[in-house]
């Protein structure tokens, strides 16, 4: 069987994941099991989710500077409404979701309409969400709403002996089926695949451009106050320095996943495997123990350094076909 | 030429000024102030040096100028560097490392001793913020990566090795010679000024005295033009990034003199961001192609006096970020063609119309 080219680097990720996987089980004891890999998605559910929306964005050939602090700002108006105005969570949540969509549908159409580059627009919206996070408060809101607490620490159990998945993954891997069927089944997928591939060439053939671009981004915004949502089911809190360089982090899990940053060619299941290739780095440096966690950052540093390196060489084949 | 032409031709010069709108708002931050805060323009001559607010403003403003400049250079090119604040971080963790400070008695008088000597330690911050520089310019010029993806590697990785130098730690100095940098005054003006102001120079009469200037536009409004004219753009992209690694560090260093420490995981947060603000306040286009160094200057002295503005009058220092957004906001759609085409278009047309119906009716 030979593999397709367009399909390298998504199995160049999976690869890595399951050499670490593999590393990480022969070296120490504890680190194969069920559980330990239910918890890479348990921990970074709110990343998956995040990620997912920013590989549509990055799919157009654009990019969300934003996407940590509306995290942080959902987080932080969640708090605020169900712990100081005791509103009902069923009537916060929809709210906050729908802050963040109308966030990323206002960045989306100035970059649209006004032709502004992605990069400072969403960089003003990374300030401006910061910024309302700490008009709100400067301190950390811890919640205690009982039902909110309840739902956080809910388990479904899984087949295998006290394996459980919690809210949040469930909801991460709803997105990843969701943003599976958007990207490969719908117009609004294609046209996505098609704005990255050349937005020009898109134009021409009588597709939604302008929709679409805005649309990338507010569904980038929806997904950002979602992991929000996500978020504080596991901090329990709202705080404005909350997921602080979450961006990078997602922009990483994007280009690790596969993605081409120039837009045009990727997978939301590359994505999934980015986030957990992200998570299993920080798990096998905690298991060494004797490796301190700034050896994350490099390493996810060396790793994006590399598949960027690796997609420059693959997109140069591509070329000069 | 007549004296009301040539007042003219001054007149329209003036108004077509790329300096005219980052003065003319600076102006009115000032004027802002002083009117919130009377002791604003006030200056005391203390202890051989000059104290006030102005004084003040221009201490702080001093790194931002510096990676401005640097900044002005590579987004002249159509790059950007988002990693100059991790570069800040390495550069203030090494030479806060290795000046350190240990307390020895000598003949009964207690001294502090620097590790290594204070310049071979700056020698060393410098060198490894030039090597960071040259690792991006490389990674742009040569393997042709985004610069925006090019220079994440290092913002990301970059905190990881400032912590790893430092071990996670912050560390402090005491060796009083180097506060000098952050904290000393010459001929009654902050030393980091004359720094800023040294380097400001030399870029500057670099780039107005030979082509590089030139080569540097020819660049950002069109590379591959630029390789075909014979320029060699892979080169000087490379030092463009090179030299915006060294300024950075160079701002590291203040800024570890200014706070006597050096923090890995903080230092020099977010200071991309308002590096490239200050840039763009400055007039120079994201776009590449048309660059001011002195505009960025200007534009870092923006950014700190509102700063400073924001905490002087009393609002909590919070919505500092919240009035940076709004400012991003309204400078890029100025820069925007398609805004004020359709600006334009919301305040003529109706004019328009309103005068066709008048002139229907007469």
């Amino acid at each position: 069987m030979k593999l397709e080219p367009k399909y390298m680097p998504l199995a160049a990720t999976v690869s890595l994941f399951v050499a670490m996987a593999v590393f990480g089980s022969v070296s120490y004891t504890g680190f194969f099991s069920v559980q330990a890999f239910l918890n890479l998605l348990i921990d970074n559910a709110f990343l998956v989710i995040v990620a997912v929306g920013m590989t549509f964005v990055i799919l157009t050939g654009g990019i969300d500077l934003s996407v940590g602090s509306v995290v942080a700002l959902s987080t932080m108006v969640l708090a605020e409404l169900v712990e100081k105005q005791h509103w009902s969570l069923w009537l916060a949540i929809p709210l906050v979701l729908l802050m963040g969509t109308a966030l990323g549908a206002f960045m989306g159409w100035l970059i649209q309409r006004f032709r502004l580059q992605a990069f400072i627009v969403t960089l003003a919206g990374m300030f401006l969400a910061r910024g309302l996070c700490y008009l709100i408060s400067i301190d950390s809101i811890s919640i205690t709403d009982e039902t909110y607490t309840a739902l956080a620490q809910m388990r479904v159990p899984l087949w295998a002996d006290g394996a459980a998945v919690s809210l949040s993954a469930i909801l991460a891997l709803l997105v990843v089926a969701a943003a599976f069927f958007v990207a490969h089944s719908t117009e609004f997928g294609r046209t996505v695949y098609a704005i990255g591939g050349s937005e020009h060439s898109a134009m021409l053939m009588g597709l939604p451009v302008a929709r679409t671009t805005v649309l990338v981004y507010t569904l980038s915004g929806f997904c950002s106050a979602l992991g929000g949502v996500v978020f504080t089911f596991y901090m329990l809190s709202g705080y404005g320095l909350h997921a602080v360089g979450l961006e990078l982090d997602a922009i990483a899990a994007v280009v690790i996943g596969g993605t081409l940053l120039s837009g045009g060619v990727g997978y939301v299941v590359g994505t999934l495997f980015g986030v957990l290739t992200l998570g299993i780095i920080q798990s096998l440096i905690m298991f060494d123990g004797s490796l301190s966690s700034w050896w994350t950052r490099i390493v996810i540093g060396a790793l994006l350094f590399v598949f960027c390196v690796l997609q420059r060489v693959f997109e140069t084949k591509r070329n000069a076909h | 030429m007549s004296a009301t032409a040539f007042q003219a031709g001054l007149v329209t010069r003036l108004r077509t000024h790329p300096l005219l709108w980052p003065v003319v708002t600076l102006v009115m931050i000032l004027v802002v102030n002083a009117s919130l805060n009377p002791g604003f323009w006030v200056l005391q001559w203390r202890d051989g040096h000059l104290y006030g607010s102005v004084i003040d403003i221009l201490n702080r403003a001093a790194p931002l100028m510096l990676v401005a400049l640097g900044m002005t250079l590579v987004i002249a090119t159509r790059g950007i560097d988002i990693s100059v604040g991790a570069v800040v971080a390495i550069s203030a963790s090494v030479a806060a490392l290795m000046i350190g400070g240990t307390l020895v008695i000598e003949n009964g008088v207690p001294m502090r001793v620097s590790r290594f000597p204070m310049p071979l330690a700056i020698g060393c911050a410098l060198l490894a913020s030039l090597a960071c520089g040259l690792w991006n310019g490389l990674l742009v010029a040569k393997i042709g990566l985004q610069p925006i993806i090019a220079t994440l590697i290092l913002m990301v990785a970059g905190r990881g090795i400032a912590q790893l130098v430092t071990g996670g730690q912050i560390v402090t100095v005491y060796y009083t010679p180097f506060f000098y940098f952050g904290n000393g005054f010459l001929w009654g003006l902050p030393f980091a000024l004359f720094i800023a102001a040294a380097v400001y120079l030399l870029v500057h009469l670099v780039v107005t005295r030979t082509a590089l200037g030139l080569f540097i536009q020819a660049i950002g409004i069109n590379p591959a033009a630029a390789r075909l004219a014979g320029v060699r753009e892979r080169l000087i992209s490379i030092c463009v990034y090179a030299f915006c690694g060294l300024t950075a560090g160079i701002a590291g260093i203040i800024i570890s003199s200014n706070v006597k420490s050096a923090d890995g995981n903080n230092a020099g947060n977010l200071m991309e961001l308002d590096a490239i603000l200050a840039v763009t306040l400055g007039g120079t286009l994201l776009t590449g192609g048309r660059f001011s160094l002195a505009g960025s200057l200007i534009g870092a002295l923006i950014i700190q006096t509102l700063t400073s503005t924001i905490y002087s009058i009393g609002v909590p220092p919070e919505i500092n970020l919240v009035v940076k957004a709004a400012v991003v906001f309204v400078v890029m759609l100025l820069q925007s063609a398609e805004f004020r085409r359709a600006v334009h278009g919301w305040v003529v047309r109706p004019q328009a119309a309103v005068a066709m119906g008048k002139g229907g009716k007469a």
